[in-house]
């Protein structure tokens, strides 16, 4: 019997494409790239969006998508940073603070618990079910903001944005930390592997006796939880929340989820996979910034040809895997 | 005869026909010649190159090397549109019809784009539809749509429509697949009929007792060679199996040795109903195979749903060694032991794309986990491994997708699947459906051995012979209904067939 490889083809595939990059960067704009400040830039940057990539990776895992998670990062981060603006006053100590980030979780775990539940129980379609569900959640936002920016956070909160540890901002520690934690879970647990399962057939599921509604809901409302993480972090870091924040990021997670090796039709993906092409995504985005003669209008552009160029290439590549196993059998 | 005799009766003449993918040679140099107004039948195991040539023949794959020719001209290009031309019409298994439009618009779509006409008359699609449906004397509502109809008017509209298209040679994909006894016998009159008006049929099926009843001559491929062309009445049903398989099969000695080690009740249904089955009643023991005998829509799926907790009985009792049980999810019917092989591995048993492994273990996966759900891989590959060597599935590592394997080593992977939880109850629905003869003989013979070892089994089927091979009592159902039931001593092919019919 042929031994199993311990690290698969894409991840390998991914790092070689990582390491080109950041040499072709560090060669052609060495005085821009290699800078402590452009690093920590750069990891802070990625570290919002890269956390709502591991959630859409893992809906994409399960054969469905989340589109609304930009929208429960937003939701999340007025929420919080309401209760922390109406609550500095009237408190001594940082209790208050906890106390939102904590509400600002659970909000977030319900909003994905209820795109499991139109998912799972009504059986919609998880593009339309996300699609709808942003649309939800952007409009409670905006209603509770009264559609303007909320501002004014307290710098005991804030703090966390610009605080380093060891030189790393506390963001990317969070996002290394979330992206340990789930690989653990989907790589190692039966969660974990029940969402493959899911995201291969569920029909068989059923026959094998895996509650389809349970996983799937939970892995919905996991893309929430980190969603809400992402919020915390953007708060801090910006300063403010808003309903309508960062409306680019949605097509920007996918394009990550699918970089990093999620197959678009479910069962297949990993979560070190994703966390690798965010740094990717990152190095690139960077990269083009340090041109400034490539203007921001042709940013879509390159996105969507960057996009486009996967999806064909992980075509490709399915292809042969295709043939080869035929071989083999 | 000459050689230009020989021209003139036959329709199709395909030789030395090769053909590859990515390096796999799925046909090795294969013949087949089909003489003019005969019904001819192309034989053999899944995967023998049946599909491929029927491919290569209707010109929609192109073959590597060989030549065709069709009632005496060669063409060395096929393609579909000539092949039409020619009078070569498929019927695939899936009809190709469109469900959403209706008879009429089904059989005359195909002639009015032929025409290039650009718009449309509705008399004109009636008069053509009604030509067409009458040539084999086929009654039905030319205004109802595809999709209400059943299988069987599908299969005879594509037919309708082939001739419409002047068939000269018809080709028919294992055409008895979905249609009940009766159908069947319908179209083999159809089938008899189109003979007598000079169509040529190719029958493409793996079912011994059709193909000894309708052809008049047959072809037999194995691994994607000839294995044997010859009139059907040149040939015996034990030979017909040897050149399918190229194994020798004793059966009826493995039925007569079966060892007879029945036990305690293990399972008793009282009056049970659900959706699509009323009032059925049976005992099952340990150490006993029961079939249940019965054809589409008999009930006979629904049956084992609701056995397994996922169809929920509206009425009756499931009584599990002496005491009551309610199955309102699989997992309950797991905890009790009751396992179910499902119908279509495909859609039902597998995850196609995931490893032998995943496959085997996912029912194990409590077992394999720590108390907070953490999975060893260690664990989970020496279990694998058991099943694949117990069942012997053959691959050459079960970190392979299971889409990798042939039919029947993907039934072994289920059936270890369910066998990995040590089920008391072991229900099978269509063990053996797509699966070849050898993998079929390896399965009974399982099952046969479970049952000396005091499994109680049930085999779901509408195989007459497999229940007659397996099992030590019958019951039959029809249209949900309990019609019959046969015990041992009676069981056999003519019992079944007069209590099915």
């Amino acid at each position: 019997m042929i031994k199993a490889k311990k690290i698969d083809d894409n991840i390998v595939r991914l790092l070689i494409i990582l390491t080109a990059f950041i040499m072709i960067a560090c060669v052609t704009r060495p005085a821009n790239f290699i800078q402590l400040g452009n690093f920590q830039t750069m990891v802070k940057q990625m570290s919002e969006y890269g956390l709502m990539a591991l959630g859409v990776g893992i809906c994409m895992i399960s054969g469905g998508i989340d589109l609304s998670t930009v929208y429960i990062a937003n939701l999340t981060g007025i929420i919080a940073g309401m209760m922390m603006q109406n609550m500095a006053a009237g408190s001594n100590g940082n209790g208050y603070i906890y106390l939102a980030i904590l509400v600002a979780l659970l909000v977030g775990a319900i909003c994905g618990i209820f795109n499991g539940f139109l998912v799972s129980y009504l059986r919609i379609p998880a593009m339309l079910a996300t699609l709808g569900s942003y649309q939800l959640f952007m409009g409670i936002a905006i209603v509770i903001s009264h559609g303007s920016t909320v501002s004014g956070i307290p710098e005991a909160y804030t703090r966390f944005g610009t605080t380093l540890i060891a030189q790393i901002p506390v963001a990317f520690i969070i996002f290394l930390l979330v992206t340990i934690v789930l690989s653990f879970i989907i790589s190692k647990t039966k969660f974990g592997q029940r969402i493959y399962l899911v995201g291969t057939n569920a029909q068989a599921v059923k026959f094998a006796g895996i509650k389809y509604n349970a996983i799937i809901i939970r892995a919905y409302m996991i893309s929430g939880l980190i969603s809400a993480i992402a919020g915390l972090v953007s708060l801090a870091r910006i300063n403010s929340a808003k309903a309508d924040f960062g409306s680019s990021y949605t097509m920007q997670t996918i394009l990550i989820a699918v970089l990093g090796g999620v197959h678009p039709d479910g069962g297949f993906g990993s979560i070190p996979g994703i966390a690798i092409a965010v740094v990717i995504l990152q190095i690139l985005s960077s990269y083009l910034n340090m041109f400034p003669n490539i203007s921001n209008y042709y940013r879509n552009l390159i996105w969507g040809f960057v996009l486009i160029a996967v999806l064909i290439i992980n075509f490709v590549i399915n292809k042969r895997k295709a043939a080869k196993l035929r071989k083999m059998s | 005869m000459g050689r230009y005799g020989d021209m003139m009766s036959n329709i199709l003449c395909a030789k030395g026909i090769k053909k590859s993918f990515d390096g796999v040679h799925a046909l090795k140099g294969v013949d087949l010649t089909i003489n003019k107004g005969e019904i001819h039948c192309l034989a053999g195991e899944n995967g023998c190159g049946k599909s491929t040539i029927i491919k290569i023949i209707s010109g929609f794959y192109r073959p590597d090397e060989g030549a065709i020719e069709v009632a005496g001209k060669g063409f060395p290009v096929m393609t579909p549109t000539q092949a039409i031309k020619a009078g070569i019409q498929v019927i695939y298994q899936d009809f190709s019809v469109f469900p959403n439009l209706t008879v009429l618009e089904n059989l005359a779509f195909n002639q009015v784009l032929a025409n290039k006409k650009r718009l449309v008359n509705k008399k004109e699609f009636r008069k053509i539809a009604e030509e067409a449906v009458k040539k084999i004397n086929f009654e039905v509502d030319l205004d109802a749509l595809v999709e209400t109809l059943p299988v069987a008017d599908k299969q005879l509209i594509a037919i309708s429509r082939a001739l419409l298209d002047n068939a000269k040679l018809i080709i028919m994909d294992e055409p008895t697949t979905a249609l009940t006894k009766k159908e069947i016998k319908r179209l083999f009159e159809i089938i008899a009929a189109l003979k007598k008006n000079g169509v040529t049929i190719l029958f493409v099926s793996h079912k011994l007792d059709e193909v000894f009843e309708i052809s008049d001559s047959i072809t037999i491929l194995r691994n994607g060679e000839n294995v044997i062309s010859c009139p059907t009445s040149e040939i015996t049903e034990e030979k017909f199996a040897y050149y399918m398989t190229g194994r020798h099969f004793d059966t009826a000695q493995t039925r007569k040795n079966m060892k007879k080690n029945i036990g305690a009740k293990m399972l008793e249904v009282k009056n049970l109903s659900a959706p699509g089955f009323e009032n059925v009643s049976f005992e099952l023991h340990k150490g006993e195979i029961l079939g249940v005998i019965g054809q589409l829509g008999s009930g006979r799926t629904e049956l084992s749903l609701a056995l397994f907790g996922l169809l929920k009985p509206t009425d009756g009792k499931i009584i599990m060694e002496g005491k009551e049980v309610k199955l309102p999810n699989v997992n309950v019917a797991h905890k009790l032991g009751i396992a179910l092989v499902p119908e279509d591995r495909l859609t039902e048993g597998l995850f196609l794309s995931q490893s032998i492994v995943k496959n085997i273990t996912v029912c194990r996966m409590d077992e394999l986990a720590s108390s907070i759900g953490i999975l060893s891989n260690k664990k989970s590959v020496e279990e694998s491994d058991k099943w694949v060597k117990g069942m012997g599935v053959v691959t050459k590592n079960h970190e392979l997708p299971v889409q990798t394997l042939s039919g029947g080593n993907q039934q072994k992977v289920v059936l270890g699947r369910w066998l990995a939880t040590t089920p008391k109850v072991l229900i099978l629905n269509g063990p053996t459906v797509g699966v070849d003869i050898g993998a079929k003989y390896d399965i009974h013979n399982l099952l046969r051995k479970l049952a000396e070892e005091g499994m109680a089994i049930i085999v779901v089927s509408d195989d007459a012979e497999e229940v007659i091979e397996t099992c030590n009592r019958a019951i039959i159902m029809r249209s949900g209904y309990v019609t019959g039931e046969i015990s041992e001593e009676a069981l056999s092919r003519e019992a079944l067939a007069l209590a099915s019919n």
